[in-house]
């Protein structure tokens, strides 16, 4: 409980920091918007020439498209923000500020940055999902929900420890701050279901760089097509990623020297 | 001139140091470069499959050399002034550059064509495997890859004196990311990078012919592939031409105007 009057408080903290910059919203909401029309323009072409893409009806794939802003709104909301300060601050030497509050280093770390207006991306995103279910006309049972549910939570610990991962490589080799752009240009093969890919592709999108748990994993469970061995290893990879990604972070830690010390 | 040159061969070397330094920039961008149009080919192989082997007149083979070809010809004419401009005038940077004796722009054209020198081979390389892998084919007239040659230059001349006019915009406002990203977006579509401009609505097509967008992508694409009469092919390079002299005088005022605005921090 004591995490999440962290995570308030640099809410809150960020917050404040970005009313000063009220415009910023409407500049976010209309790239939003920008970003979510380019996508719904490329559907709408290729769907004006077939009817189902790689076993996908439009509508499903539209709720893909749901998916994919969701969870690409909680990488720029809280994800990211915070590995790039973390990035930047093993680098100038700040980290030091983090490592002396009485508080576990690797949460303060992750929670300390917040993007507010990334959540105009999750509304969006919720709300393409929620018109493409009700146009699906599918009854969305408990059970399917619960999955949709652990497929997300399950999809956002991966990204969340292959992005830490990525991060702690800093404190071996120092200048790493592109290294998150490699996810972001990736992320955007997320948009269509991987299973369109030729397998070379498939895995590398599952496995090197693990897209498909964020974006087609999830789909998958609210238009029935889940598995229960693809659910239990994606739960399965999540805890395993999560441990490793603490690791990296204990081991990269002791190598850290501090810029005064 | 001969100063101009030595600039030229100065930035090369440049460049190439810096390009050395950070290998892992260039590896990370390679892979943006190649995998948006490897996925729209991907996604219209599938739908090319699923409605008996073609779309429009595009076959499966032909949408794999559209989007290789097509892959190449982004690589040629690409810019990232758009995104580097902004940071020039808000940390003030620019104003080292306005104190020399040449135009900015010089160094950048410079830059830029050390650095796709530099990457060209790389993606040729990738494109001759994907060629292999998706069974692509061409075969153009050899009228059609003799005037391929000027007209890839042109593209290259057309889209950086644009893309190096409108990164002015930070001249007057530091938020630069919504007009860059509008841009994007049309981009996208009227230069045929989503599908090939064919495919797209009627609308959409007429005003791809207005706007400079397909002369700079989906013209010379189409015209290596085959697909361009000779007529077609002389109101492309017309057009291509009437757009190069429209950016030059756009450049030329907007930048006398956003000079007179700049005013570096500390100065």
């Amino acid at each position: 409980m004591s995490y999440f009057r962290i995570f308030l408080a640099f809410l809150r903290v960020n917050i404040y920091g970005e009313t000063a910059y009220r415009i910023n919203f409407i500049i976010q909401l209309f790239q939003s918007l920008l970003n979510l029309g380019m996508t719904l323009g490329g559907l709408a072409i290729i769907f004006t020439y077939t009817n189902l893409l790689g076993g996908w009806q439009p509508n499903e794939v539209l709720a893909l498209v749901g998916v994919y802003f969701l969870i690409g709104g909680i990488i720029r909301l809280i994800i990211q923000p915070g590995m790039e300060q973390l990035i930047e601050s093993v680098r100038d030497g700040t980290l030091d500020f983090r490592l002396t509050k009485p508080a576990d280093a690797q949460a303060i770390v992750s929670l300390q940055r917040v993007e507010i207006w990334e959540i105009l991306e999750i509304i969006l995103g919720l709300g393409v999902l929620i018109y493409a279910l009700v146009k699906l006309g599918e009854i969305i049972g408990v059970l399917q929900a619960a999955e949709f549910v652990l497929m997300l939570t399950a999809g956002g610990v991966i990204i969340y420890s292959f992005f830490l991962i990525l991060s702690t490589l800093s404190f071996w080799f120092v200048r790493v701050e592109n290294i998150l752009v490699i996810f972001q240009s990736v992320y955007e093969a997320g948009r269509w279901p991987v299973s369109l890919y030729p397998g070379w592709l498939r895995y590398g999108l599952t496995f090197i760089i693990p897209v498909a748990f964020a974006t087609t994993i999830p789909a998958e469970a609210l238009t029935s097509r889940l598995n229960w061995q693809t659910l239990v290893g994606a739960i399965a990879l999540s805890i395993v990623l999560f441990i490793v990604s603490r690791i990296f972070w204990k081991t990269g830690l002791k190598r850290y020297s501090g810029a005064s010390a | 001139m001969k100063h101009l040159i030595q600039l030229y061969v100065q930035q090369f070397k440049t460049t190439l140091a810096m390009m050395f330094q950070y290998r892992a920039s260039l590896v990370i961008w390679t892979i943006g470069q190649v995998l948006e149009p490897l996925v729209y080919l991907i996604v219209w192989l599938v739908v090319a499959k699923s409605s008996g082997g073609s779309v429009g007149s595009y076959t499966t083979t032909d949408f794999a050399a559209y989007f290789i070809v097509l892959m190449l010809v982004n690589q040629v004419t690409y810019t990232w002034i758009m995104y580097e401009f902004e940071h020039r005038v808000r940390e003030g940077v620019l104003s080292v550059a306005l104190l020399k004796p040449v135009h900015p722009i010089h160094s950048d054209i410079a830059d830029n064509i050390s650095s796709k020198i530099i990457t060209l081979p790389i993606m040729i390389t990738i494109a001759i495997i994907f060629v292999f892998a998706f069974h692509a084919s061409v075969a153009p007239p050899l009228w059609a890859i003799l005037v391929f040659i000027p007209v890839l230059l042109l593209a290259f001349s057309v889209r950086f004196v644009l893309e190096w006019t409108l990164a002015q915009a930070a001249f007057w406002t530091t938020r630069v990311g919504a007009i860059n990203q509008s841009y994007f977006v049309a981009f996208l579509f009227l230069s045929g990078q989503i599908a090939p401009l064919t495919l797209l609505p009627h609308p959409v097509q007429i005003l791809s012919l207005l706007l400079p967008f397909r002369w700079l992508i989906s013209f010379p694409v189409e015209l290596l592939l085959g697909r361009l009469t000779m007529v077609e092919t002389l109101i492309g390079l017309g057009a291509q031409f009437g757009w190069l002299i429209v950016s030059i005088i756009l450049l030329r005022i907007v930048w006398r105007a956003g000079v007179k605005v700049y005013t570096a921090v500390g100065a």
